[in-house]
């Protein structure tokens, strides 16, 4: 230990008095405090108290501000905002319009079943939406059962549909990965080849890929050559190069995290000319342009997408009207700055979710938390979301028993530094056979 | 691939991530060393000397070399000064106290952490490296910028070895290190001493970083791992002893990059803590350590 001794600026006290706080100070600030949340809670409760024409229906909205999903949750709050103030501007729901409240998860489950207790006993929010991650989203979901929350995940996860879940989450805005996977294996083993290599992250959304297409995979004919789980912090990946076998046809990789670009450029290093065929999911490069130098490799290989990042993938009315009111152009980049390009494959749950929230609402008649059930029940029951400004990436068939939507995929090829969209496959490819039921557990 | 060529593979990789390790944790070592604290915010440090590398080659535009030439000076000078403030407005002021200081070098590395997600931003971004050509093995293609890193962090450490040995300041802070009453006794500005080693400190991560980033991306949490490395090497190393450091840094990295390669790099990463724990039971001061008094 160093020897000196502690700093010369101790002030000399009066024998017999504390330092720091005094007990009257204290008090003091104990008192102001308690008359700040007594205030607060007033006004809360006059709020909710006000069930007239304007009061705002409160939607909690989880957000990956920070962590490794910060890039996601940055898309998803502008997508989220654009689509809360066109309801809004629009009558809102049922006349009543939306408050947004926002809190952030850190992309880390404990932080996110921390938000949903503090939206429920807190901030008294009528639903919860937005996680994405899939390991927030299995940390966080129960915590909005045990509080009876309603609680819609923008998360491709299987976990909504595979029943581990509770009656109070739905996935009614994003396809999840079985469909995705499973819809995909047929156009790449007669596409591409039969022997796959897979790489993808080591956690639950990783392990849905890995489980189902190599079940899909193997129905039609296809081996899987190596299967390459990678923590989802990695940032290297040449050592895992080294175990994909000769004989592989095709490498199916799907990225999470920021290590995507070194990723390609490795893949790049080690193989050279010689390379497989690739097929990767969008979600290797989510906000990142694929024009970037590095990824040139890339060039003549397929991703799959859940909505075309290029406007001409899918020239509809609506998904122009959605692109704008987000504020992405044409080439998937903000309009405001052609360099931050947009998680333009996820994002769009978050716009169809509040659309569906808007509908259970106006159907079930719900005013307050009393209604929960008679909304859950409505939701159960919907089959169709039309495509349009609700749902612009297209029309979705809603299993209620699973609390699942089902939409179609695309398939897009890298061509002089663009997507283009070579295959649109059909809400039947994706189907399966449902494995649980939600409806049958008690609310 | 054949069993001989895919040991080459985690040699190499072994190799650059050993020297990138090793001048990372030095940096990490001298600090403790010299001044018995501990930088929990030195792997912040690190991802500071990346960020600040993309922002230069960002400003400069087109010219990937003098970008990178650029970084390798202004990158661990803006870090050393950063350094050297912290080291004025809150160590010295905490007395070097060592618990204080763990606790405020936490707050400081969350402090950096979030200033860097505000201005920078959540998403990696790419930093090109200064020469880009590939190596073609039979077995494999390798990148020849990895080389260079080696050569690189080979010299730093050289150059650092030369510092602490050969000149004033390099003699001062062995001094301090080694009986700080009597450095200050005979006259040697411990104070002054203290700034210096915790502006080296935190420039050797800086260069650390400025050299790593063209192979992984500039990203505001990458500054986690090389801290967890560099506290299991020190750790191992011996606490204040450079060549422990240097020499657990090479064990460390050699076997993170053969486990990872043929088994999983989790599997690298237990064992890595498995040796800290055995390091830890069978002699505490660590490989070279200086037994505690």
């Amino acid at each position: 230990m160093t020897g000196k001794s502690n700093s010369d600026n101790k002030e000399r006290r009066p024998a017999g008095t504390t330092p720091g706080v005094s007990r009257r100070t204290a008090i003091k600030g104990a008192g102001a405090l308690a008359g700040v949340a007594a205030a607060t809670s007033l006004i809360g409760l006059s709020a909710r108290a006000h069930s007239g024409s304007d009061a705002p229906i409160r939607i909690g909205f989880q957000v990956h501000r920070t962590g490794i999903g910060a890039a996601y949750g940055r898309w998803y709050e502008r997508t989220s905002r654009a689509a809360v103030d066109y309801i809004n501007q629009t009558g809102g729901i049922g006349g009543h319009p939306i408050e947004m409240v926002i809190e952030d998860d850190g992309t880390d489950p404990k932080r996110g079943a921390e938000m949903v207790e503090k939206f429920a006993t807190q901030h008294k929010v009528d639903f919860v939406f937005g996680t994405l991650f899939s390991h927030v989203v299995i940390g966080s979901a129960p915590r909005a059962g045990e509080l009876k929350m309603p609680y819609f995940v923008v998360s491709e996860g299987y976990h909504v549909a595979s029943g581990k879940l509770n009656r109070y989450v739905f996935q009614p805005g994003i396809t999840d990965v079985r469909q995705q996977v499973s819809s995909m294996a047929p156009w790449v083993t007669s596409n591409l080849g039969k022997k796959i290599a897979m790489i993808f992250p080591d956690y639950a959304f990783g392990h849905d890929h890995r489980d189902f297409f190599s079940a899909a995979a193997g129905s039609l004919g296809g081996e899987i050559t190596t299967l390459l789980p990678i923590p989802p912090t990695e940032s290297s990946f040449t050592k895992y190069f080294a175990k994909i076998p000769a004989s592989t046809e095709v490498i199916y990789h799907v990225m999470v995290g920021p290590a995507v670009l070194t990723f390609v450029k490795e893949m790049g290093e080690f193989f050279g000319n010689n390379r497989p065929e690739l097929f990767g999911f969008i979600d290797s490069l989510e906000a990142v342009d694929i024009a970037s130098p590095g990824l040139d490799y890339l060039e003549g290989s397929y991703f799959w997408e859940a909505m075309p990042r290029y406007a001409d993938g899918l020239p509809t009315a609506a998904a122009a009207f959605y692109r704008d009111q987000v504020g992405v152009d044409a080439n998937g980049a903000s309009q405001s700055d052609s360099k931050d390009v947009a998680t333009f494959s996820h994002m769009f749950g978050c716009w169809e979710t509040l659309f569906v929230i808007k509908a259970a609402v106006e159907q079930s008649g719900y005013r307050s938390a009393m209604d929960k059930v008679a909304l859950i029940e409505t939701l159960e029951n919907m089959k169709w979301f039309n495509e349009g400004i609700a749902h612009p990436q297209g029309h979705k068939q809603f299993v209620g028993q699973l609390h699942q939507c089902f939409g179609r995929q695309f398939i897009s090829k890298v061509e002089n530094n663009r997507l283009k969209v070579v295959h649109t496959t059909t809400i039947e490819d994706g189907l399966y056979e449902p494995e649980a039921d939600y409806t049958k557990q008690a609310l | 691939m054949s069993f001989g060529a895919q040991l080459f593979l985690a040699v190499l990789e072994g190799t650059v991530s050993a020297f990138v390790l090793a001048v990372t944790a030095l940096g990490l070592s001298l600090v403790f060393g010299v001044m018995r604290v501990v930088n929990v915010a030195h792997g912040e440090f690190f991802m500071l000397g990346a960020v600040i590398a993309w922002s230069v080659a960002f400003m400069v535009g087109d010219l990937p070399l003098v970008g990178f030439l650029i970084a390798l000076i202004v990158g661990p000078l803006i870090v050393g000064g950063i350094a050297v403030a912290v080291d004025w407005l809150i160590l010295k002021r905490i007395d070097y106290n060592p618990e204080g200081t763990i606790v405020a070098t936490i707050g400081l590395l969350y402090i950096i952490q979030q200033a860097v997600l505000i201005l920078y931003g959540p998403e990696a971004r790419v930093v090109e490296p200064p020469f880009y050509f590939r190596i073609q093995f039979p077995w494999f293609g390798y990148s020849g910028y990895k080389l260079i890193v080696i050569g690189a962090s080979a010299l730093l450490l050289l150059g650092t070895w030369y510092g602490l040995t050969r000149t004033r300041l390099g003699l001062y802070m062995r001094a301090t290190q080694y009986d700080q009453e009597t450095a200050q006794a005979f006259g040697i500005p411990v104070r002054r001493v203290y700034a210096a080693v915790f502006a080296l400190g935190g420039g050797l991560a800086a260069i650390a970083g400025v050299l790593v980033v063209p192979i992984q991306q500039a990203h505001y949490l990458m500054g986690h791992d090389p801290l967890l490395m560099s506290f299991i090497v020190v750790i191992i190393g011996g606490l204040g002893s450079l060549r422990g450091t240097l020499l657990a840094a090479f064990v460390i990295g050699i076997s993170d990059g053969v486990i990872s390669v043929f088994f999983t790099p989790t599997l690298a990463k237990i064992v890595a803590t498995l040796l800290v724990s055995l390091v830890l039971v069978v002699r505490p001061a660590g490989l070279f350590g200086e037994k505690a008094p």
